[in-house]
């Protein structure tokens, strides 16, 4: 027998053409947004194609892959030598990140879990620093380096960067949210100090790592001009620089094997950052009231 | 628009100190006791103010005030008051005392007015449950102090050092020059500037700068729709743009008529860049953000894939455009001709160069600008935009009105990290790109820097304009640090 909710879902269906089923709900939102993405996406989809076409390729304006593949890949490898670049730039951003992470769980944790005497003018200290971006001093840096006798070292492209004020502060904030009652629990099973640091407080602190790490490692393997000053010679090159001389030279560009370095140096940001997303978005943790 | 050349060329008298005056043995003291006496004013405003001892006040203020100038002119040994030196020396001393009064006595008072009150300095996170140690956390601070110290004070202080000499890269031996390497990025007073002009020039730079950070500062507050915290809506949109012109028309006269023609000029590139890479990354973005806000399926597939060029390096950014900007070869030219039936010569045509820098520069960041307009606009709390409907606002209205306001923040915040990453990391691409031509078109702040200091091996030079972009920059970092505080919290 039919009854009246069987009327209405008949009803219902009948009015819900196939058409509204199959497009989602607002599909304009999704055709701007795709439209986006592509626009974003393009240069970088155009530069992996032209990584395997040569320059007559890409002035014919050809939009298929050429087959210059292991041609450009050889001129960007062995030739150009972005292979050596590429672990140096690993090596130089993976011991950043470590160190600076570590450095700053360290001064999070002093200022969060101790007191001593002259506290506050340590955190101005510290805070100042905050003003002191890199590319300002980079003059005297150079200077101050090169007379150390760190000039072209990986100790110059690394220890400096191993002390970090924001790092410090975001996890002096994030202790500050934890409950004492975990220190003190720590303090009565007889921990110290840094057996609490790396059992429970790292622990709890693994998307503020991430956020912090992501930034790091980006900032690191895409910086250019440090690298550039205190490097010289090809052994402990940079990824960023090594890509930079692919480009420069009076003759014309290849523009193959250059699109081709450019996307091989690309990978590994790309490859951290969306491992890391969601650690940096929480970095960037929007504090908004609902 | 201003006309320096106006105003006389100088004012007879004023300037030609009178000869004891230049006796470097009584400016010293004379100096000091004037800022004597304002220090010790202000200090006894502030102790009288917070019921603490007057006598103290005065005592310490004095004090303070005394050794203030020094901070500055001792390391310079008052040489910019020396007899043969010119106006913009003298000018630029009055302001060195000035700058030094201020960093030694408003600090000071801050923490002063703390004690006073008994309140903690540092908002101390120190957890109920510390750990009894009162050796260990030093042990935990002094890589980080040292690392600090060494890397980024030194190089400071070095910084400052070297602006004062005349040193080259590898030459061991330097020479002493007093502010020259400042004044020289001044244009020479023999074209016809005259004191006056300098000092109009200069306090009206100070006054545009003070406004713009407390006009900044109204957007750490979050907008309440209705409160009296909002300023009227004369004020705010009337105030930004007297400030921009008055901003603009300054530059632009000042780097003319002021500043030497190779820094004007770089001075209007960085300028001209990082406004329009704000200006059009942030229009775009919010743009796009717009149409798209609402809550919709695979929302974080979309996030991802129009964030990740944040993971780009400038490089690359560079290299990539180099290849599309390319007059024959590069497929931004073939579409222009194929559609509109014209090229433009990117990177060959001074004026179309820096178009080819902030393009690529407004690409990189334009997936970060979309990322944070969407959360703001979904942020935006529907009541209001329904109240707003019902009072007989239009969607444009509703928009202006309600919608820009509470993503006020946000806008903030992405204008200060889009102004910092033209100003310094916009490097990367400029060299890649455009190695700052064609004709220093390009040629921003930093990259003057570099290659005054590098390839021109001109250090004391690049020192100077090391310092003047910190000064610049200052303020940028200050409010970016202050904002991180309470809204976005980001780390680097």
């Amino acid at each position: 027998m039919a009854t009246t909710l069987d009327h209405t879902r008949a009803a219902e269906k009948s009015e819900t053409s196939l058409w509204a089923r199959l497009i989602p709900k607002r599909w304009y939102v999704h055709l701007i947004l795709i439209i986006a993405c592509l626009f974003i996406g393009f240069p970088l989809f155009y530069a992996m194609l032209v990584g395997t076409q040569s320059n007559s390729d890409v002035f014919a304006y050809r939009f298929l892959p050429g087959d210059s593949l292991a041609f450009n890949w050889d001129v960007v490898m062995n030739i150009a030598g972005l292979w050596r670049y590429m672990i140096n730039s690993v090596f130089i951003a993976i011991a950043v990140t470590v160190g600076k992470t570590l450095l700053s769980l360290l001064a999070g944790l002093a200022f969060v879990y101790f007191r001593f005497p002259g506290k506050w003018i340590v955190f101005g200290f510290v805070l100042i620093t905050l003003m002191m971006p890199t590319e300002i001093l980079i003059i005297a840096l150079f200077r101050f380096v090169n007379q150390i006798g760190w000039g072209n070292t990986y100790l110059a492209l690394i220890v400096p960067f191993l002390a970090s004020a924001t790092g410090s502060f975001l996890f002096r904030q994030h202790f500050a949210n934890i409950p004492a009652e975990l220190s003190e629990a720590a303090q009565l099973d007889g921990a110290n100090p840094l057996q609490f640091l790396f059992r429970v407080l790292v622990p709890m602190s693994w998307n503020t790592i991430g956020a912090l790490a992501v930034i790091q490692f980006v900032y690191m393997w895409n910086m250019y001009i440090w690298p550039a000053l205190i490097m010289q010679g090809q052994e402990g090159q940079v990824v960023q620089v090594g890509l930079r001389t692919l480009a420069g030279g009076d003759q014309m560009t290849s523009f193959g094997p250059l699109m081709l370095g450019a996307v091989i140096a690309s990978i590994p940001p790309i490859v951290v950052f969306l491992l890391l997303q969601k650690q940096f978005m929480s970095g960037f943790a929007l504090t908004r009231d609902k | 628009m201003l006309r320096p050349y106006l105003f006389s060329r100088k004012l007879p008298g004023v300037l030609l100190m009178p000869s004891f005056l230049t006796d470097l043995t009584v400016l010293p003291i004379l100096i000091s006791a004037v800022a004597a006496i304002i220090g010790a004013s202000l200090f006894y405003v502030t102790y009288r103010r917070l019921n603490g001892n007057p006598l103290v006040g005065i005592a310490l203020g004095g004090v303070a005030g005394a050794i203030a100038p020094v901070l500055f002119m001792l390391p310079l040994n008052y040489c910019t008051f020396e007899a043969e030196r010119d106006p913009a020396d003298v000018l630029l001393g009055l302001v060195l005392i000035v700058v030094g009064l201020a960093i030694v006595l408003l600090p000071l008072r801050w923490i002063v007015s703390r004690l006073l009150q008994n309140a903690p300095l540092a908002g101390d996170t120190t957890s109920p449950g510390a750990f009894k140690s009162r050796l260990l956390p030093l042990f935990l601070l002094a890589p980080t102090l040292i690392i600090l110290a060494m890397f980024l004070y030194y190089p400071s202080l070095e910084t400052f050092r070297l602006s004062t000499l005349l040193a080259r890269l590898d030459a061991r031996r330097t020479a002493f020059i007093c502010v020259d390497n400042f004044t020289r990025l001044l244009r020479d007073p023999g074209d016809g500037q005259s004191l006056l002009t300098l000092i109009g020039i200069a306090v009206g730079l100070m006054i545009a700068g003070v406004l713009v950070l407390r006009f900044a500062a109204h957007f750490t507050d979050q907008p309440l729709i209705g409160t009296k915290r909002r300023a009227p809506v004369a004020l705010r949109y009337g105030v930004p743009l007297i400030i921009g012109v008055v901003l603009y028309s300054l530059l632009f006269d000042a780097a003319s008529g002021f500043f030497s023609e190779d820094y004007g000029r770089s001075l209007l590139v960085t300028f001209g860049i990082s406004i329009a890479i704000v200006v059009i990354g942030l229009s775009l973005s919010l743009l796009i953000a717009t149409m798209a806000y609402q809550p919709i399926t695979g929302a974080k597939i979309y996030r991802t894939l129009l964030i990740w060029p944040y993971a780009i390096s400038p490089v690359v950014a560079g290299a990539i455009f180099l290849l599309l900007f390319n007059p024959s070869g590069g497929i931004i030219n073939y579409f222009l001709r194929g559609a509109f039936g014209f090229t433009i010569p990117w990177l060959n045509d001074p004026a179309a160069a820096p178009w080819a820098i902030i393009l690529a520069s407004v690409w990189k960041s334009m997936g970060f600008n979309i990322l944070f307009y969407l959360a703001g606009l979904q942020n935006v709390p529907k009541d209001l935009l329904e109240a707003g409907g019902i009072d007989g606002a239009n969607a444009f209205q509703r928009f202006r009105h309600i919608v820009i306001p509470m993503l006020s923040p946000i806008t903030f915040f992405l204008i200060i990290t889009n102004m910092t990453y033209a100003f310094f990391e916009s490097f990367g691409t400029v060299d890649t790109l455009t190695n700052g031509g064609p004709l220093n078109s390009t040629s921003t702040l930093m990259y003057e820097i570099y290659e005054i200091g590098i390839q021109n091996s001109d250090l004391g030079k690049a020192a100077a304009q090391s310092i003047i972009l910190f000064v610049m920059v200052i303020g940028l970092t200050v409010i970016q640090f202050r904002s991180a505080d309470s809204r976005v919290t980001y780390g680097a």
